[in-house]
């Protein structure tokens, strides 16, 4: 492939520009008719259209069109039975309450929008660093950040402070998680000068803007003189997304690729639906009701009334009846019927519900005892307007980890060739026989250790005080290399590819081929590394039972990892199975290029990279199990009884096991155990499978609820 | 969010908290209001409380029914009914040219007979059936201004259709000044006159703030149609009692207006002869015409309802308390049970 620049890539813009963009880093003029600049607006209003357009909205509620035919027909003085103020001065007032609610709203959002636009980035312009307003940033322009930054716009990092690519990013604007999440420069950029970094050329091949946080599949090319010689595979982790906050990194810098509306954060931003509440519905069904109704008493009164006034009112001379009446004399009467029976719809109800639920609310927000004790954060209830539904709540759907247990993983057994270790002092890590075992470099028990502190994206990071301390994005990864470096497997240090791991004071290296991430479809995850002394090539994978164990190699007894699989979950701990495979140099070669070419699809990267992995990951030596446990937070079990005797049913939703979900379960309060309640379980991997079950299921309460109590 | 204490008792569970160290200074503040622990009544309404709440309630009211409707018995009333009595036998399938005609001969004599001895003062009211002083055309059809004030003579908008006669405004405008009841009584006993006292008849704030003593009736009856009672010219407008109580309008098509009062009391079997100028029309829409002599108790006039309303509600209380005692006694149930709840009756499900 030539990496001859941008004039021979041009024409593929206008071919493939339907579905991709290209973006040229550092390029400033070709984007910038083809991109939005990075001005960001949340408005729903201009000056202009507010009172229209507001008006209009109000108008689209029946109650609002009903109130404004009343008010209408009140200025008719000849049927007004009222002053018509008794209408217009509480419907105006309503319209003005919620138009300025709305207005004053929208002038925040003006107002923080504003703030965002013209914040001050830094920028490269014309190959030099400058200050620039946030809605000046155009797509291919270089970004830096600093700690702390918020970022303007989409980037693909290019650079960091971080000798390894790394950066730390607080993703809890976009997807709510509080945790840091670790992003990566794409490896075409590891180890370019940080001086050289203003001038870097290239073209960034991506998918058109879409509102998908969890996917960014594109490719990086870098121009000469960054010559690297192939297209570098672009995934999520190497992006950091608008409203993203850099934390624990000096700096970083990336590149626009998608500014202004059409980031991913913008193009998730819509006109939030409006919530209707089941008492909102109630009350909009009962006043359509009552609006028939109202319609039928007035047909009934107004020709009683008609009828009335022709035999018996025009024989009542004091009232003067003149002979002939206008053409809609007729209608006079039914109208003021109308109006009469207007009240039935009272014109308060809609500022008395908001008022009485906006206090909902705030009582909410003002209750001392619903605070969170460790941080002293109060409640905050953000919509006003659903608050009551909170006691119409039927059924609770809860995530297990972090949300019940509270995502501090322990190593607490494992099982290695068949040996049970912790089942006695519940932590393997104080087991004597373990210990011991490792003092005595045992084969089987090193190679799990092994497997255990590198098979895994950790980073080991060396404090100032000379600790070594981990930055892993899943906690069980923490768990399992805190515990391998306790047993005296240290996984120290890792330099671009090269890992170190110190094992009782002699040091190994490897270097790392290739990492076959985890993904939920997969259930485990595996890396490919070359033992710098021997020059083997191994590939250590860990994972879900079900994804390790059918995989062992031919002739290997699975059955005591089975045992212990089974023995873990039922004490509700968590497992993972660990195995290894030693590959042949031919094996891997021809492996890496189809992995190569996998990792730079754009379309379905996902699957085909599944599909590639599963031609590495089959014949494990399976190595052992480890357990971990997850702790329940505190009260977890009172606050499930309590709410499950309100009568609320609970659904929870786990990767886990399934005896180790029972146990959850169980420990949580969340089902019963046996003679008070009874477990019926439903399970199948196929629709067919499911509804056999279900039908087992219900055929077993049919029969227990015909039985007496 | 709920209070797991009742109400009474949950002050001392803020002061206890205040107590505590001071971690979080986010910390909602305490008060009562914003802790939904204002004190609140709830009573529970055990059978014990429902019957001793029914039963005072009939105690109560049972007396005061006896007492109003024995003072209302006391009440003398005399009623006699005279629209059709005073119109001549030759005219009786004609009834409304008879009135229509200005030359017939309205005067008619009735005979009222004193069933028990009257105490002064004895009210005289005219009472009309069937007609609807109510009306929306009617009751809008005046001008409270013009009545007032002399300047404001020419102040008819909103008396129409009876505004202006011969292109001038009408003193006092409206349908209700012009439909003011004409009918006249003249009482007498033994041959002697029974005076009638007509001042202090209507509301002394109607006489003092309503109508004023500078405004003359000025044009008025002076139209094609004429409705009722003409007025002195020479008087002015708070003078004119009947014109006064005329136009305070009754709510319902059934009322009585005060005609006079005669200041003497009057012994059982006397016997009144009342002259009367039979002139206003309520033939058209068949109208009745009472005339009414009436004393007064501490609770007014004649008025059987408030007894009956009272003994009414204070006997069903009764029966009401005397059958949930009964039940009470006959089958016993535990306070709050929840074997009753809607969700415990029938086990199936709901």
């Amino acid at each position: 492939m030539s990496l001859g620049g941008k004039t021979e890539e041009l024409p593929l813009i206008a071919f493939e520009a339907e579905m991709k963009r290209y973006v040229y880093i550092n390029d400033n003029e070709s984007s910038h008719e083809l991109y939005c600049d990075n001005r960001i607006s949340n408005r729903k209003y201009t000056v202009l259209n507010f009172l229209p357009k507001n008006l209009w909205e109000q108008f689209s509620r029946f109650m609002n069109q009903y109130f404004l035919l009343i008010a209408c027909l009140q200025l008719w003085s000849l049927i007004t039975p009222v002053n018509p103020a008794s209408t217009w001065g509480p419907l105006i007032f309503i319209f003005a309450v919620s138009a300025s609610k709305e207005a004053w709203d929208d002038y925040n959002r003006y107002l923080s929008d504003k703030k965002a636009n013209e914040k001050l980035v830094w920028v490269v312009r014309q190959g030099i660093r400058k200050h620039i307003q946030a809605q000046d940033i155009h797509v291919g322009n270089i970004v830096w950040l600093r700690e702390n930054d918020e970022v303007p716009c989409d980037l693909v990092l290019i650079g960091t402070s971080d000798p390894q690519g790394l950066c730390s990013v607080e993703t809890s604007a976009l997807d709510g998680e509080t945790d840091l999440k670790t992003r990566v420069i794409p490896t075409a950029c590891m180890g370019i000068d940080f001086e050289l970094l203003h001038k870097i050329k290239g073209a960034i091949e991506c998918p058109k803007p879409d509102k998908d946080i969890r996917r960014f599949d594109a490719n990086l090319r870098l121009f000469p003189p960054f010559i690297d010689n192939d297209v570098c595979p672009l995934t999520i982790k190497n992006t950091i997304l608008q409203s993203c906050y850099l934390r624990n990194t000096e700096w970083a810098c990336g590149v626009a690729i998608y500014t202004g509306n059409e980031t991913k954060l913008g193009m998730s931003r819509g006109i939030p639906e409006p919530k209707l509440t089941a008492m909102d519905a109630m009350i909009d069904k009962l006043t359509g009701a009552i609006f028939v109704f109202q319609i039928v008493v007035v047909m009934v009164l107004g020709i009683a009334g008609n009828v009335w006034k022709d035999t018996e009112a025009r024989k009542q001379w004091y009232v003067l009846y003149p002979l002939e009446g206008p053409w809609y004399e007729l209608l006079v009467i039914p109208l003021r019927f109308e109006l009469l029976c207007s009240i039935m719809i009272p014109i308060s109800i809609k500022v008395s519900l908001d008022l009485v639920k906006s206090l909902y609310a705030k009582f909410i927000d003002w209750d001392s005892e619903m605070i969170d004790y460790e941080t002293g954060i109060p409640s905050h209830a953000t919509n006003t307007a659903i608050s009551e539904d909170l006691g119409q709540v039927e059924y609770i759907m809860t995530d297990k980890t972090g949300t019940l247990t509270e995502n501090r993983m322990i190593f607490r057994r494992c099982c290695i060739s068949g040996v049970f270790y912790g089942n006695e002092s519940g932590d393997a890590l104080k087991d004597t026989r373990l210990l011991n075992a490792v003092a005595g470099s045992s084969p089987d028990v090193v190679q799990f250790l092994t497997v255990m502190a590198i098979c895994n994206t950790v980073i080991p990071m060396k404090s100032k005080t000379g600790a070594i301390l981990y930055k892993a994005q899943s906690q069980d990864e923490d768990a399992l290399v805190n515990a391998a470096a306790q047993l005296h497997m240290a996984y120290v240090n890792k330099n671009a590819n090269i890992l170190e791991i110190r094992f009782n004071s002699s040091v190994i290296k490897y270097e790392v081929l290739e990492t076959l991430e985890f993904t939920s479809d997969r259930k485990r995850m595996s890396v490919v590394v070359k033992d710098c002394q021997s020059g083997k090539i191994v590939l250590l994978s860990k994972g879900a039972d079900e994804a390790i164990l059918p995989y062992a190699y031919a002739g290997q007894q699975t059955r005591t990892f089975i045992e212990a699989v089974e023995q873990y979950g039922q004490l509700g701990l968590r497992t993972l199975c660990l195995a290894w495979r030693e590959l042949t140099e031919d094996e891997y070669q021809e492996w890496s290029l189809m992995f190569k070419e996998a990792s730079s699809t754009l379309v379905d990267r996902e699957w085909r990279i599944a599909e590639v992995c599963q031609r590495l990951e089959h014949d494990f030596e399976v190595l052992g199990v480890t357990a971990i446990e997850d702790r329940l937070q505190d009260g977890v079990p009172e606050t499930i009884e309590t709410l499950r005797k309100a009568g609320i049913n609970f659904w929870m939703l786990t990767g886990d096991k399934q005896n180790t979900a029972i146990q959850i379960a169980l420990s949580c309060n969340f089902i019963s155990p046996e003679p008070k309640g009874q477990l019926l379980l439903i399970d199948g991997k196929t629709e067919d499978e499911v509804c056999r079950s279900l039908e087992r299921v219900l055929l077993t309460m049919r029969i227990t609820s015909s039985e007496p109590k | 969010m709920s209070s797991n204490t009742p109400s009474s008792s949950a002050g001392g569970v803020g002061s206890a908290d205040s107590a505590a160290p001071r971690r979080n200074s986010k910390r909602p503040k305490y008060s009562k209001f914003t802790q939904q622990e204002l004190p609140a009544c709830k009573p529970i309404l055990t059978p014990r409380w429902v019957i001793s709440a029914f039963m005072l309630v009939s105690i109560v009211f049972i007396p005061i029914g006896v007492v109003s409707l024995f003072a209302s018995r006391d009440v003398v009333e005399i009623v006699d009914r005279y629209e059709t009595a005073c119109v001549p036998d030759n005219f009786r399938n004609d009834k409304v040219s008879f009135i229509q005609n200005e030359t017939t001969n309205k005067i008619c004599t009735r005979n009222l007979t004193v069933p028990k001895r009257m105490k002064q003062p004895i009210y005289v009211y005219y009472q009309l059936d069937n007609f609807y002083q109510n009306h929306r055309r009617y009751v809008k059809s005046r001008s409270d201004s013009q009545l007032k004030d002399n300047s404001s003579w020419d102040d008819v908008s909103s008396c129409k259709p009876e505004d202006n006669a011969n292109g001038m405004p009408i003193v006092p405008c409206g349908l209700i000044a012009w439909s003011l009841f004409n009918d006249t009584y003249n009482f007498s006993l033994n041959n002697q006159q029974l005076a009638v006292n007509k001042r202090g008849i209507s509301w002394k704030s109607d006489r003092d703030s309503k109508f004023g003593s500078d405004v003359f009736p000025r044009n008025f009856q002076n139209g094609l149609l004429i409705g009722g009672k003409r007025l002195d010219p020479n008087v002015s407008l708070s003078e004119q009692e009947d014109l006064i109580v005329w136009m305070r309008t009754a709510a319902l098509p059934t009322f009585r207006k005060l005609y006079g009062k005669i200041e003497r009391d009057l012994q059982p079997n006397e016997v009144i002869q009342v002259t009367l100028e039979n002139n206003y029309n309520t033939y058209s829409f068949n109208g009745k015409k009472r005339l009414v002599l009436s004393t007064t108790s501490w609770l007014g006039g004649k008025n059987d309802f408030l007894g009956i309303a009272y003994l009414t509600v204070g006997g069903l209380c009764f029966f009401l308390a005397l059958s949930f005692t009964i039940v009470y006694l006959v089958k016993p149930r535990r306070l709050g049970d929840p074997s009753y709840l809607s969700w415990n009756r029938n086990p199936g499900g709901h």
